[in-house]
């Protein structure tokens, strides 16, 4: 696995390593060559890592407290909040964690589109990352629908009923997933079972991440391949892992005023109701980081295809390194994809926005739009601009635009206009 | 080599193959089938409710395996309007007759049948039902009008037990 020749130094270290070479996995991840040029979008793998640990450490010990019984779970939830020591700071950081984890998942996301890291030979990481995705947004779900509150109960209701849309045999699979003939106590319970779950099945999948991510090593802001270990490479430790530290502890701020200050900004209040399954909220609307599907969904007038343009939606990334015929990887290079890019920021952002407002009149019309401009970005514009773009000159290595020598990146441009 | 034909050892494996297929098969199908609504859910089949105190023009809800059953006694211009719908400007077509055996009396599940919200009374374009989730509305015979849902809302099997008390179930 190491790239170089490791034998640890004392004997007792030799005769360990050979019979489990762990000694050699903790040197290939120490010298691990990294591009000098990272910069501190690359820090959110870190970070997610950290998000990960956090949620599964503070679920394991809300979990000593919680009672997954329909009677009992919304009582059990305040009893976690007002009598158990820390409680309310335990759940809260749960529950920003949440949130804190997809704001850095989304980062990492737009970062990948970016710079191009989901191109060959990166294909596998990245469709480890959708799957990773996913699981993220079953757990979120899961977890949300615990504490037994009115959002909770109406929220499973209406995601457990996009089974029902499937022709035959959706309203079975509905009552399966339910446990009987609405979301109840056994919904509940094999929720919470799952819920427990997935964050483990993420655990080990990141560990597939890591690994695939370590063959090609990573992607970089110029999007070049380089040679390992070169001038154009460091070592993790400790050039990266302080880099990484340091970015971890700003997002920690951020974190951490979330919990103190505003622990209760990113849910809604119908969730401090107790669930009752003869009254729905007026206004139903899942949590922030599910909007843009949720506008996906709702743009569409019939049942059916609006379930399949939602699903589509995330399934379409998967596809992304097909998609996108474009050689050059980081969007530094490519003027056009730049702009496109953006413009794909600003629509999922406007989905996020009408998602959450009432779906009717403009709010769904601009919906439409942004839900047909969504899928053009990734059917129409990149495999078109892949063929079609005039890419700016990459230069050959990490070092040659910033040691001298040409082409620089200026230079570089300069030359194209000149032509 | 000589050519490949079917001897004792290919049967062995297919064999083999179909009854491991069958073994994993009935291992799990008891796994999937326990997420099944069990007994006690499955016992709790009927309820009774008495609609005596029920005045024309309004609707009580009651709740029938875990889901809202809107009863609404239906005002004489309500019946009225009810019948007069066009089949044809309807999405599911479904005559009044048919949805309200005694048409003062709507017994139907409070269930949108869109994603399974709860639909708000005396709400909507069409005077009968509204749904604030994804806004499907529904007429005074609870037929889908506009909006995503695709169906009706479904009328449920029930019965006058006497004159005061419907079964539902």
């Amino acid at each position: 696995m190491s790239d170089s020749e490791y034998t640890p130094k004392s004997k007792f270290g030799k005769w360990f390593n050979d019979r489990l070479p762990l000694l050699s996995l903790a040197s290939h991840l120490t010298d691990y060559p990294t591009p000098k040029n990272l910069n501190y979008w690359w820090t959110f793998g870190g970070i997610l890592t950290f998000c990960l640990i956090t949620q599964i450490v503070t679920g394991l010990t809300l979990a000593m407290h919680y009672i997954a019984h329909a009677d009992m779970a919304f009582e059990s939830v305040e009893h976690i909040m007002r009598d158990v020591n820390y409680g309310w700071l335990i759940r809260y950081i749960h529950s920003n964690g949440a949130s804190m984890f997809f704001l850095a998942v989304y980062i990492h996301i737009f970062r990948s589109l970016f710079y191009g890291s989901y191109k060959s030979p990166r294909e596998i990481i990245w469709i480890i990352g959708i799957i990773i995705y996913l699981l993220m947004m079953a757990a979120a779900f899961m977890g949300y629908v615990l504490p037994w509150g009115q959002m909770s109960f109406w929220g499973a209701t209406v995601i457990t009923n996009l089974f029902s849309a499937i022709p035959l045999v959706g309203e079975g699979i509905v009552t399966w997933l339910w446990g009987g003939y609405s979301v109840d106590n056994p919904t509940l319970t094999r929720f919470f079972t799952l819920h427990y779950l997935i964050p483990f099945l993420i655990l080990g999948l990141v560990v597939l991440h890591i690994w695939a991510l370590h063959v090609p090593g990573n992607n970089n802001p110029v999007g070049i391949d380089i040679k390992k270990p070169s001038k154009d490479t460091v070592p993790f430790h400790p050039y990266i892992v302080i880099k990484d530290g340091f970015a971890l502890l700003m997002f920690m701020i951020v974190f951490a005023f979330f919990i103190f200050y505003t622990p209760n900004i990113l849910g809604h209040a119908d969730n401090y109701i107790e669930a009752d399954p003869l009254v729905t909220p007026a206004h139903i609307v899942p949590e922030w980081y599910l909007l843009p599907f949720y506008a996906i969904l709702r743009s569409v007038p019939d049942k059916l295809l609006g379930v399949v343009a939602m699903l589509s939606a995330i399934l379409i990334l998967a596809a992304l390194p097909w998609l996108d015929t474009s050689k050059i990887r980081s969007a530094v290079f490519r003027p056009l994809y730049k702009q496109f890019y953006w413009i794909l920021v600003a629509d999922v952002l406007i989905l996020g926005y009408v998602g959450a407002m009432p779906a009717e009149g403009l709010y769904l019309l601009i919906a439409r739009i942004a839900t047909a401009y969504y899928f053009l970005h990734f059917l129409v514009v990149l495999p078109v601009l892949g063929l079609k773009e005039k890419t700016l000159p990459v230069p050959l290595s990490i070092t040659e635009p910033v040691l001298g020598g040409l082409p620089n990146l200026v230079t570089a441009k300069n030359k194209e206009s000149l032509k | 080599m000589a050519e490949k034909k079917t001897n004792r050892r290919d049967f062995l494996f297919t064999a083999t193959y179909a009854v491991g297929a069958v073994g994993v098969g009935a291992t799990v199908w008891p796994m999937i089938d326990q997420m099944n609504p069990d007994a006690s859910v499955k016992a709790l089949a009927s309820t009774e409710v008495d609609v005596s105190s029920l005045n024309p023009g309004n609707t009580i809800t009651v709740l029938w395996r875990g889901k809202p059953v809107f009863i609404r006694r239906r005002t004489e211009e309500e019946i009225a309007e009810a019948k007069s719908v066009k089949m044809e400007e309807l999405k599911d077509p479904e005559k009044d007759e048919d949805r309200a055996k005694n048409p003062e009396w709507l017994v139907m599940l409070g269930v949108c049948t869109h994603l399974g919200c709860v639909p708000l009374n005396d709400k909507g374009d069409y005077n009968g039902w509204f749904c604030p989730c994804h806004g499907s509305h529904y007429d005074i015979s609870g037929r889908i009008r506009k909006g995503p849902a695709p169906t009706n809302m479904e009328v449920p099997k029930y019965e006058f037990v006497n004159a005061n008390t419907i079964k539902i179930g």
